[in-house]
């Protein structure tokens, strides 16, 4: 079980959390074409190494972050708040 | 088998004043304290413990530990049956009662041993190859039958299992001489260090051995260990390290009698869940020895070299009388030193190797204890088949030089190390091969882990001791560890043997086992690699080697270098499956701990639950929440009390508790502009005090939930959701108020559990509340029907409590909601249940009320609707064109098969002959079967009010099918029924408004 440092709480251990899934995904317009629309809902990347995914910590303070996080060590190097950039 | 008990000093860990009585396959035994099962079954002459897996052949105990394959035995009997515990890890009790695995009638004379004489059939791959027609599950349940080991008890489980939660700085797994090593030094750098071993006494090798220069400085190492603050766990197993430093281990409890255990009325506390969070992991698991394979290499008889010495030292039991050792390394003359010196007769040893790559000290330990070595000799023959008689020698060296016979009734296998690299590797740390010593070792430490001692490939006890505490320092300090101290073999002593990877004895009759546990043979291997099985993975799941409760501890090296044998590699080229936990079974008791029963999943009671008991409840779980199904009266069953009921609600009153009805309040600025978005009506538009019916959908367009939204003022709204929904709901609205719309002021705060609902409904709903005081309850008007419109709320007091009391309507009678503070809800059913007798009122339950929604056409979230219901399909299509704003899932509405005309659509359906009742879940169709489904029955009651059945289905374009006749297909049975208008009742919605 891995500990993810919430940017309120402190580290706490994952199933004190919901993952979100990728972050930084744009939501497009309602005028946007299905072919954009569909991509929106349904298709996502599934990298092997570094991720920006969004976590709430559900059972504790209720906010949603994003979490740098590798996908094969489970090595967070980065916690941000909802409305940051990805770091570079 | 002719075991028997040495006398003192040996056999350390007994306490032979206290003899302990038990039981083996019925058999009343006897053992002293400090025995194993395994060991006390030993020094009874048990040779014959289990049948096995797939041939049924007798096996008999092979080890003294955790890697035990074959001593597999049920423990315990009625609820406390335990299946296949390893023999040699149960530490004896007085009454324990043990069974063998896998026979019938007895292991003495078992029927499925037909199998080994059929054995020629049952080559790797038979299963997959034989059973194909006409398809495996025909024959799935006798072979499960036939093979398989334990037998679980089936009752429910009376002992307790708890949980722990530890942080550490450093968690040392193995109480040996690495361990201790490790632990003192990091504890006296600081650290605060946590030292777990699965054994019941500290020190290893060195705890039951008779050198007092090495018993003495394990007596040193604990002195220091306490001194500095180790915390010690004893009979802790560390079962799995898994991500950022979290380590599991099982703590075995001792027995009642101890101190250990808590007084409980029923079972005892067996076992403890150790979930410790460590800054770092030291891993000093020691080493399994690697048995060697020659023909019969499986007789109870034949045991790991490294046993008999512990068996005979810390147990004092002699594994036979004349004993044979199968070596293929150095290690096999000091246990032949050591069992002589315990007085065990050695009569042979047998190394594979030729002379060139023996020791060079190992010809004076022999010949010092005075026993007989052939070098480059095998075992050809092994003869006894429920115990060991005698072997055949043969040279492979000399070409027909005359087999040598000697009669025997133990043969010890010496094949050298195994380090146990399993924790490493569940680190994901890397494996490398010597191929000098046949082993794999650790490649440098893995993230957050580092070996130690034996299971570094480290065997020299001073190496070990300063390259342990080196770690246990470096650790200490932190996070990074210096190069030098990765875990390095330590380089072959000078004049060392080698002890390369030991393969079968060709040309040789009987079978050869690789894996006792799973009956896999040399020849098995064989055919995986002649059918080109390649890969490890392939070869695991073709031959089954390396599965089972063992997973190959005494297995896996030698079915590496048999693969690559075979396929001409080296066995660092073969590779090794990936080591996952748990290292060793565990119990699922341990793992559930103390979620069970009802703390499986706790349920949520209504505030007034013991007012509904008073009135006779029938209580059911819907979804999380446990409420009233109905009130049944004087014998009737529950379809009787709902129909009574309903219709008492439909011509006089009833009272509902509603506390679980979810209840959110949204605040802010942005409250209004919020709900916009989330629901596909419109809040913003609704003034204060008014309420509105929404549904929500998901991003796909889904309904996910329904309710009711009231304005309590400018920035603040009220929120009914789905009594299962509300959590769903709570979620989706933080997640995107926070992710998506993050410049909207809003607050979302669930008042579920605050507020509880009581539900007065019906044409006298009114005249009840008069009744009861209620009239002038509102702080701002009255709550009379002339004076407060149906979907308005109001705010009132009542003895001190605020009311929010809401007109509105479930059941399409005259209804008022009175959400009220979950502590005053049965204060208020008590008022209102003062003045029942003057309206012949009744409390309804869930199924009532779902009698009278079908009969109104009012949806149920969840029961009509699925993950594929959009609002167009539910009649909200007209809803969603209305609005012109955006809203959640509103643009997958657009999308062409949201559009398609042949959708499933709501409809309400009667039976044609105005009495059947048209089943849940029956298909409609217009032919007979085979035909495709045009959809199905979602909701269906009968009404007491029309006298005959009302149903609700979702139907292939229904809205347009009005008047039309459809078969609901049941089980065979067709059923004609006609699709009718909704509601069945009240059409035009006077007694709602009115």
């Amino acid at each position: 079980m891995m500990q993810i440092p919430c940017i309120r709480c402190g580290l706490r251990d994952e199933n004190e959390f919901v993952c979100g899934g990728t972050s930084h995904i744009r939501r497009p317009a309602l005028t946007d074409n299905d072919a954009t629309w569909g991509q929106y809902l349904f298709f996502r990347e599934n990298p092997k190494g570094w991720h920006a995914e969004r976590w709430r910590h559900a059972h504790g303070c209720g906010l949603w972050f994003n979490v740098l996080r590798n996908t094969v060590t489970h090595e967070i190097t980065s916690v941000y708040a909802i409305t940051e950039p990805a770091p570079a | 088998m002719t075991a028997s008990r040495l006398p003192a000093p040996l056999g350390s860990r007994l306490d032979r004043t206290r003899v302990l009585s038990f039981e083996f396959n019925g058999t009343a035994l006897q053992g002293f304290a400090g025995d194993t099962l395994a060991s006390a079954l030993l020094a009874n002459g048990v040779g014959l413990v289990g049948r096995s897996f797939k041939l049924h052949r007798p096996r008999g105990i092979f080890s003294c530990g955790v890697e035990e394959p074959t001593g597999l035995v049920d423990v315990g009997t009625g609820a406390t049956r335990t299946p296949n515990q390893r023999a040699t890890l149960v530490e004896l009790e007085e009454g324990l009662s043990a069974v063998s695995v896998n026979c019938w009638p007895s292991v003495g004379f078992d029927v499925g041993a037909i199998n080994g004489l059929l054995s020629g059939l049952l080559s790797a791959g038979f299963y997959y190859k034989t059973f194909k027609w006409p398809n495996w599950q025909v024959f799935e349940p006798a072979i499960r039958r036939m093979a398989g080991l334990g037998r679980a008890s089936g009752l429910p489980d009376p002992d307790r299992y708890e949980e722990v939660a530890a942080t550490a700085d450093v968690v040392v797994v193995g109480g040996g001489l690495a361990g201790l090593s490790a632990a003192v030094a990091a504890a006296e750098a600081g650290a605060t260090t946590v030292l777990l071993t699965s054994g019941t006494a500290l020190g290893g090798h060195f705890s039951w051995g008779t050198n007092t220069e090495q018993v003495a400085q394990i007596a040193t190492l604990i002195a220091a260990a306490k001194r500095g603050g180790v915390r010690v766990l004893m009979r802790t197993l560390a079962f799995g390290v898994y991500d950022h430093g979290l380590l599991c281990a099982r703590e075995t409890l001792l027995p009642p009698d101890s101190q250990d255990q808590p007084s409980l009325s029923n079972g005892r506390l067996r076992e403890r869940l150790w979930k410790i969070r460590a800054r770092h992991i030291i891993a000093a698991a020691g080493a399994f020895e690697r048995p060697m394979i020659f023909p019969n290499n499986d007789r109870p008889g034949v045991m790991l070299a490294g046993a008999a010495v512990k068996y005979a030292h810390a147990w004092g039991v002699a594994c036979g009388e004349r004993v044979v050792i199968a070596a293929n390394s150095d290690l096999a003359y000091r246990v032949a030193s050591s069992l002589k010196g315990t007085g065990v007769n050695v009569v042979a040893l047998v190394d594979r190797r030729p002379p060139a790559d023996v020791g060079a000290h190992c010809a004076s330990i022999t010949s010092t204890a005075g026993v007989r070595v052939m070098t480059g000799s095998a075992i050809a023959k092994v003869s006894g088949s429920r115990a060991v008689r005698g072997c055949t020698i043969i040279s492979t060296e000399t070409a027909g030089a005359r087999p040598d016979r000697i009669d025997c009734d133990s043969i010890l296998s010496a094949g050298g190390h195994a380090p146990a690299v399993h924790l490493h590797s569940q680190a994901g740390g890397k494996l490398r091969w010597l191929s000098d010593s046949g082993m794999f070792v650790p490649d440098g430490p893995a993230p957050g882990l580092v070996s130690v001692g034996a299971c570094a490939g480290i065997f020299d006890a001073s190496v070990v001791l300063n390259h342990a505490a080196e770690v246990g320092r470096a650790v200490a300090k932190g996070p990074t560890l210096p190069v030098s101290l990765s875990p390095v073999a330590s380089s072959t002593a000078p004049g060392a043997g080698r002890s390369l990877a030991a393969t079968h004895v060709a040309g040789t009759v009987g079978k050869q086992f690789v894996d006792l546990q799973n009956d896999v043979t040399q020849r098995d291997v064989g055919l995986a690699a002649q059918e080109n099985y390649r890969s490890v993975e392939h070869l695991k799941r073709y031959t089954t080697t390396g599965m089972g409760t063992d997973q190959g501890k005494t297995s896996n090296i030698n079915a590496l270098v048999l693969m690559g044998e075979f396929t001409g590699r080296e066995p660092a080229e073969v590779g090794t499956t990936k080591f996952r936990p748990p290292f060793a079974p565990v119990t699922l008791g341990l793992l559930a701990g103390r979620r069970v029963g009802a703390l499986y999943r706790p349920l949520k009671h209504l505030p007034a639950e013991s007012w509904h008991q008073a009135r006779g409840a029938l209580f059911e779980q819907f979804g999380s929440w446990v409420r009233p199904a109905a009130y049944p009266k004087g014998g009737e069953t529950l379809d009787q009390a709902a129909q009574r009921e309903a219709y008492a609600v439909r011509n006089r009153v009833g009272v509902l508790d509603g506390s679980a009805l979810g209840k959110l309040e949204i605040f802010g600025a942005d409250a209004a502009e919020f709900l916009d978005l989330m629901y596909v009506g419109t809040m913003s538009n609704l003034g204060v005090g008014q309420a509105r019916y929404g549904i929500l959908l998901n991003e796909n367009g889904i309904v996910m939930d329904d309710g009711i939204v009231a304005r309590l003022g400018e920035q603040q709204y009220w929120v009914n959701t789905t009594s299962a929904g509300v959590e769903r709901t709570t979620a989706a609205f933080e997640e995107w108020l926070q992710c998506e719309y993050t410049n909207l002021k809003v607050v979302i705060t669930s008042v579920t559990s605050r507020w509880g609902n009581v539900t007065v409904a019906g044409p006298k709903a009114w005249d009840l509340l008069a009744a009861a005081g209620l009239a002038s309850a509102g702080v701002a008007g009255s709550f009379a029907p002339s004076a407060m419109k149906h979907m308005t709320l109001r705010s009132g007091l009542l003895d001190g409590a605020p009311l929010r009391v809401l007109r509105a309507s479930f059941s399409g009678e005259l209804g008022y909601e009175i959400n009220i503070p979950a502590d005053h809800v049965e204060a208020l059913l008590e008022r209102l249940w003062a003045h029942a007798g003057e309206f012949d009122a009744v409390p309804y339950g869930i199924e009532a009320l779902e009698i009278l929604r079908t009969e109104k056409g009012f949806i149920h979230i969840g029961t009509d609707t699925d993950g594929t219901t959009l609002p167009g399909d539910i009649g909200f299509g007209r809803a969603v064109d209305r609005k012109h704003a955006n809203f959640v899932g509103r643009r997958s509405l657009l999308r062409p098969a949201a559009r398609d005309p042949d959708r499933l659509q709501l409809v309400a359906l009667r039976p044609s002959d105005g009495h059947t009742r048209l089943p849940v879940g029956a298909q409609l169709a217009l032919g007979s079967p085979p035909t495709p489904t045009e959809g199905y029955v979602t909701s269906s009651y009968q009404s007491p009010t029309l006298g005959a059945p009302v149903a609700l289905g979702m139907l292939k374009r229904g809205t347009q099918r009005l008047g039309e006749r459809i078969r609901v297909h049941h089980l065979g049975t067709p059923i004609d029924a006609v699709v009718v208008k909704a509601p069945f009742i009240d059409p035009a919605g006077e007694r709602l408004t009115g």
